[in-house]
């Protein structure tokens, strides 16, 4: 696939155990943005990511990536789920952990390369946590569980990367690290995804916005989406917004 | 006689018997296997599932003797469904997965009592042997098999070790990098099942889950990372089966339960001593020893 495909959601509707969790949902994400998926507790954010990614079964619509699906071309795609989804005392260290990112390049009976383990090392010095490699994985705070996804992320050398929740109970410092890197990899041409929830000045990180409630609300560039109306059908109106943000 | 030697006379002397060469080889792959694929048990919270399968097995195992086909791959096959069903049960009904495996295994289980209490009035199987496990009993078919059934947990482990590492930590993120989660997931059944099917006449149907969880667990609370746990286990677990044989020989037990107390005794030692975990040498959390509602610990 050309690295300058872009992602086009078409009509997507989602049901989670008997219940419309999206509906008709249709957007399109260009590469070398930094975009946020935002809507209120329930509203489908990380639903929406899975759906699109093939982790759960479509109602209708698709989701492409180029001319393909996206979910048949898996190996394009860094996924970080929610830190809820980890069980953090399972005996790894932050080594192995990294190592996950190169298991399928790798492939089937193959030991991992050297190249491979230079990849992990390199994304391990990108988020300051080569220090840690010999660290079991329940031994680091939050923010730095936060940032050994994030190089995980980084070993698999994906051209999609999607990201779910990845600043809910991580230190300042770990998410300006985080910020930062999204950044290098919207402007080195990837795709970005990020789900969040904190409308907080943290959100002028993001250049292009997915307001969503089971629905779109709206999709674009962030001026364009944080408009009083969106928010208040996003919201239902009982939301602070900050205008100035905009 | 000096004491030493007469422990090591004690531990040579009884292998001259080829029963008891037997059953050694038969202690030593099981301690291993079990210790192995129980950590995956153990890390991916599935302890229960290991008890599902082991009591499954059981009407398979009737069947196939009854038959006069091999009791492994009748008891293999019993256990497999097992897991397919508390799968679909899990999937087509509200039931949640513990539920299901509760239903299914019990019944299982007493599908299997019936069927082998029913053929034992006519033949020499012994209900006792698979319930509690009878080690000393042990044919070198069964060797033969275990000694198979070995050979093929360990490859499949050692070939799938990266993906099945990420699969038990993270399946989302496995799922997500296109890893066949389904099939892995399938695979690791298939090796829960085998393992449990060669466990059968070493510790019984009933106190495998032990030998399954308890090295691995033992291990966890000393070494932090997987395949580290899997080897300790493996020490741990082979230690313990094969003491359990020899406390079996000497004192007449059955296998099963003289294999258990051993593993479970190793636990202990770690749950207390653990350098890292240990609640003696961690006095800082021991002090949850005491429930709070006694007003202990404040």
């Amino acid at each position: 696939m050309t690295p300058s495909a872009k992602i086009i959601v078409d009509h997507l509707s989602v049901n989670y155990r008997d219940v419309q969790a999206l509906r008709n949902i249709s957007f399109t994400v260009q590469p070398g943005h930094l975009v946020g998926i935002f809507g209120p507790n329930g509203a489908g954010k990380s639903t929406l990511i899975q759906a699109m990614l093939g982790l759960m079964p479509l109602v209708t619509g698709r989701v492409l990536y180029g001319d393909e699906e996206l979910a048949h071309q898996l190996a394009q795609v860094a996924y970080v789920p929610q830190r809820s989804q980890i069980d953090w005392t399972f005996p790894a260290t932050v080594w192995d952990v990294v190592m996950m990112g190169r298991v399928k390049k790798t492939g089937w009976l193959n030991r991992f390369s050297t190249a491979s383990r230079q990849l992990a090392q390199q994304a391990l010095g990108r988020v300051g946590m080569l220090e840690f490699r010999d660290r079991p994985i329940g031994a680091l705070s939050g923010g730095q569980q936060q940032r050994v996804f994030l190089a995980r992320a980084l070993a698999q050398e994906a051209e999609i990367f999607c990201f779910d929740e990845p600043f809910v109970g991580v230190d300042q410092k770990t998410e300006a690290v985080i910020f930062q890197i999204f950044r290098e990899l919207a402007e080195a041409g990837k795709i970005v995804l990020v789900v969040n929830h904190d409308l907080g000045e943290s959100i002028t990180n993001f250049d292009h916005l997915i307001l969503l409630n089971k629905e779109l609300i709206a999709a674009g560039p962030r001026p364009w989406v944080l408009t009083r109306e969106n928010m208040a059908r996003a919201y239902g109106g009982h939301i602070t917004f900050f205008g100035h943000v905009a | 006689m000096s004491p030493e030697w007469a422990i090591l006379n004690g531990l040579v002397e009884p292998l001259q018997y080829a029963f008891m060469q037997r059953s050694l080889a038969v202690a030593i792959l099981v301690g291993i296997i079990c210790s192995v694929v129980g950590s995956y048990l153990m890390v991916q919270r599935l302890a229960l599932l290991g008890d599902a399968i082991s009591h499954s097995v059981l009407p398979g195992l009737a069947i196939a003797f009854w038959l006069g086909v091999n009791i492994f791959v009748g008891a293999f096959i019993a256990g497999v469904m097992s897991t397919v069903l508390i799968a679909w049960i899990h999937r087509r009904s509200p039931i949640k997965e513990d539920a299901a495996m509760g239903i299914v295994f019990s019944a299982f289980f007493a599908l299997g009592i019936t069927l082998i209490t029913t053929i034992q009035k006519d033949t020499k199987i012994d209900l006792n042997h698979f319930l509690f496990g009878n080690i000393l009993g042990v044919t070198l078919g069964d060797v033969r098999d275990t000694a198979i059934i070995a050979a093929l947990v360990l490859l499949t482990v050692a070939l799938l070790y990266k993906e099945l590492l990420f699969y038990s930590f993270d399946p989302l993120g496995a799922q997500a990098s296109g890893l066949p989660v389904g099939l892995l997931n399938s695979g690791l059944m298939v090796l829960i099942a085998l393992t449990v099917v060669a466990s059968m006449k070493v510790v019984g149907v009933i106190l495998v889950l032990s030998l399954l969880i308890a090295p691995g667990a033992t291990a966890y609370l000393l070494v932090p990372r997987l395949h580290q746990v899997m080897c300790l286990g493996a020490a741990i677990g082979v230690c313990s089966s094969v003491s359990g044989l020899y406390l079996s020989y000497y004192f007449n037990l059955p296998s099963g339960p003289a294999i258990v107390l051993v593993v479970s005794a190793w636990f202990a030692l770690a749950f207390l001593f653990s350098p890292r975990h240990g609640v003696l040498t961690n006095p800082g959390r021991g002090v949850s020893l005491w429930p709070r509602w006694l007003g202990w610990g404040r």
